[in-house]
Parts: structure tokens; C-alpha cells; sequence
């Protein structure tokens, strides 16, 4: 079963591993393609002014998503440390 | 190093291959690896570098010589991937697809693989032309990480070099695989990604339709693919001279099903 936690949620400073991404279509391609892929780790390390974006560290790159678009993104933030 | 830029030829193959000595590389890679200062490198140009996004908003060209052979190489946008999400993405994929490059170089940067090997697939699946450039290998070597670049190799099935290109580390090497890849002297064997059997078998009933469509130069497995993706833009890109009989608008209005 998938924790119904979503990257939107975690704190910044926190670290979490992507269990699922629920949404479909080009704009699932865009996440994956971003490197947002299933079993990848990934730090929320900022957050703007307006709490909207929220920049995270994937794959060696920092990347800002709406939180729109990391709610889309299931997380799993056992063992992550 | 003589500096030049030209007008690329849409149609590379057109001349006998025997007495070619012009040949067109297209450089492909993520934002921010390096790319144009590998342009820069090879071409002898001063075009700017610098790490924004989008910064190279159009494809720029250059020409170097090596070993008697003249190579106009196109620096297109740094983008993640090859899916038209953006003018970038767009301007790099048709560019690739349709302009039909002699060899498509992807620069990578040696301190986050994982993540350019996303493009490189990508790559892979449009053309098997293809040679890896593994750039920031100095940077990596700060960061104690090591690149097989042999390994990589093999696992991709095409040439992998390791570069340094602010230092110039790796340049010379990169030369002469392009041009024992031109010559011939090198054949690739990429690795596919193969899909799961319901994909597969819809590639497989919608691929052999496309021939009358277009002409036997282009990927049509690839075409295939981001049809079932539902990109049927994609038609209005692939370019026309080839296409006497093409029923644009057929396609367009049922979309790829009707292939089917």
C-alpha cells in the first residue's frame, strides 16, 4: 500500500523516496523526464517567499515545483535520512 | 582554426557516401553540462557560455576541420528530454530527427549520469548515430566519483569519450572517434528500450502503416511511440519535400487510432 503522503507535505530540510506519481499524461512524462521517477530520493530545500514553489534536490540537479505538481508525487519518507 | 558558419544541408545522405567529406553533428545534451564550451572546443568560437536556462534559445553553428574531413557541428538547446514540452525541447528533437545529422553527440556531465542518461535513451531510440561525450570529468574527479566510461560503453552500445573541455582533456580523442564513426570505422549497436508486450505489440501494428506516410529515412518505431503518446504534432514536423502524397489533415483529425 502507498503512503498518501505527497512531496507537497514534506518539510523543508526533509528528504523522502517517490513511491508513485498519480497523475498521467504529458504531464507525467514531464516529471519523469525532470527525473522524478519511482524509487528515487529526493530533499525539499527551499521554499519561495509565497510557500509556492518548492525547490527540491533530484538527481544532482535542483528543480522547482508548483505545489500542484508535487502534490501529484507520493512519497514515502521511512528509512530516508 | 578556421571559424565558419554555413547553412545546414537537409538532406546529408543525398550525395555518394565514397566522396563525402562535409559531414553535419548535432550537439545534444542537458542544461548545463558543458555543452558549448564542447562547441567552443571543437569549433574554435567564442560563442557565450554561461548556466541559465534556455540560454542557447537557438541552434548555433560552427565548422572545424580534422583529419581532411570538414564537420559543421549545430549546438542545439540543452534540454531533459525530446518530448516537445517546450520551443527547446522542440527546436532540439526536430532537429535530430528530421534534420538527419551524421552523428548526434550528447554531452553528459560526468557528477549526475543518472540523470543524462534519460536524453542519451531518448537519443538512442531516434537514431543509432549516436556518440557519448562525458564531459566535467575533472569536476567528478573532485568529487571522487569515477566514470567506466569503457562499461558505459558497451552497456549503451556506441562510443563513450570522457572529456575535461575547460581544460581541453579528451578533445582530441573525441575527434578522431567522430571521424572513425564517419568513416565508418566504428558501428554502433544501442541499446533499445523495449517496452511492455501491450506497447509493443501496438508499435508493432501502427509502425508498418506509417511507410506511406513518410519517407524510409525516418524512425518510424520512434514516430510509432509518440503517436501512442498522443503527440500527433509531431506530424505537422516531419518535413514535407520527402512527402508527395501525405494526407496531413487525415491524420490529424482521427489521430493515431485510426492507424490502427
Amino acid at each position: 500500500m502507498h503512503s498518501s503522503l505527497s512531496l507537497a507535505d514534506i518539510p523543508v530540510g526533509s528528504s523522502a523516496r517517490i513511491t508513485s506519481i498519480v497523475t498521467i499524461g504529458p504531464n507525467r512524462r514531464r516529471l519523469l523526464d525532470l527525473g522524478l521517477v519511482p524509487g528515487s530520493r529526493v530533499d525539499s530545500i527551499r521554499r519561495s517567499p509565497a510557500g509556492n514553489p518548492t525547490a527540491y534536490w533530484i538527481k544532482g540537479t535542483v528543480i522547482a515545483l508548483r505545489n500542484e505538481d508535487a502534490s501529484q508525487i507520493l512519497v514515502d519518507t521511512r528509512g530516508v535520512f | 582554426m578556421t571559424v565558419n558558419c554555413h547553412i545546414v544541408s537537409t538532406e546529408p545522405g543525398k550525395d555518394n557516401p565514397t566522396v563525402r567529406n562535409h559531414f553535419i553533428i548535432a550537439l545534444a545534451g542537458n542544461p548545463n553540462v558543458g555543452k558549448s564550451t564542447v562547441f567552443n572546443r571543437l569549433t574554435g568560437m567564442k560563442q557565450h557560455t554561461g548556466n541559465w536556462p534556455g540560454k542557447t534559445v537557438i541552434k548555433a553553428e560552427g565548422t572545424f576541420y580534422h583529419r581532411n574531413r570538414r564537420y559543421t557541428l549545430v549546438d542545439l538547446p540543452g534540454t531533459y528530454s525530446l518530448h516537445a514540452g517546450s520551443a527547446d525541447e522542440q527546436v532540439a528533437r526536430d532537429f535530430i530527427c528530421f534534420s538527419r545529422p551524421d552523428i548526434t553527440l550528447v554531452v553528459s556531465d560526468a557528477t549526475c549520469l543518472e540523470r543524462n542518461l534519460n536524453l542519451v535513451l531518448q537519443v538512442l531510440e531516434i537514431t543509432s548515430q549516436v556518440v557519448l561525450c562525458v564531459n566535467l570529468m575533472d569536476e567528478a574527479k573532485r568529487k571522487r566519483i569515477q566514470v567506466d566510461t569503457e562499461k558505459l560503453a558497451q552497456e549503451l552500445g556506441i562510443p563513450v569519450v570522457g572529456t575535461a573541455a575547460r581544460s581541453g582533456q579528451g578533445l582530441n580523442r573525441l575527434k578522431n572517434v567522430l571521424g572513425d564513426m564517419v568513416d565508418g570505422k566504428i558501428v554502433t549497436s544501442p541499446r533499445c528500450v523495449v517496452y511492455d508486450q501491450e506497447l509493443e505489440s501496438l508499435v508493432q501494428q501502427i509502425e508498418p502503416r506509417l511507410a506511406i506516410y513518410m519517407p524510409n529515412w525516418v524512425n518510424r518505431r520512434w514516430v510509432a511511440l509518440r503517436l501512442l503518446e498522443g503527440e500527433f504534432n509531431l506530424l505537422n514536423h516531419i518535413p514535407h519535400n520527402a512527402l508527395m502524397d501525405y494526407p496531413r489533415g487525415e491524420i490529424k483529425e482521427d489521430g493515431a487510432l485510426c492507424l490502427l
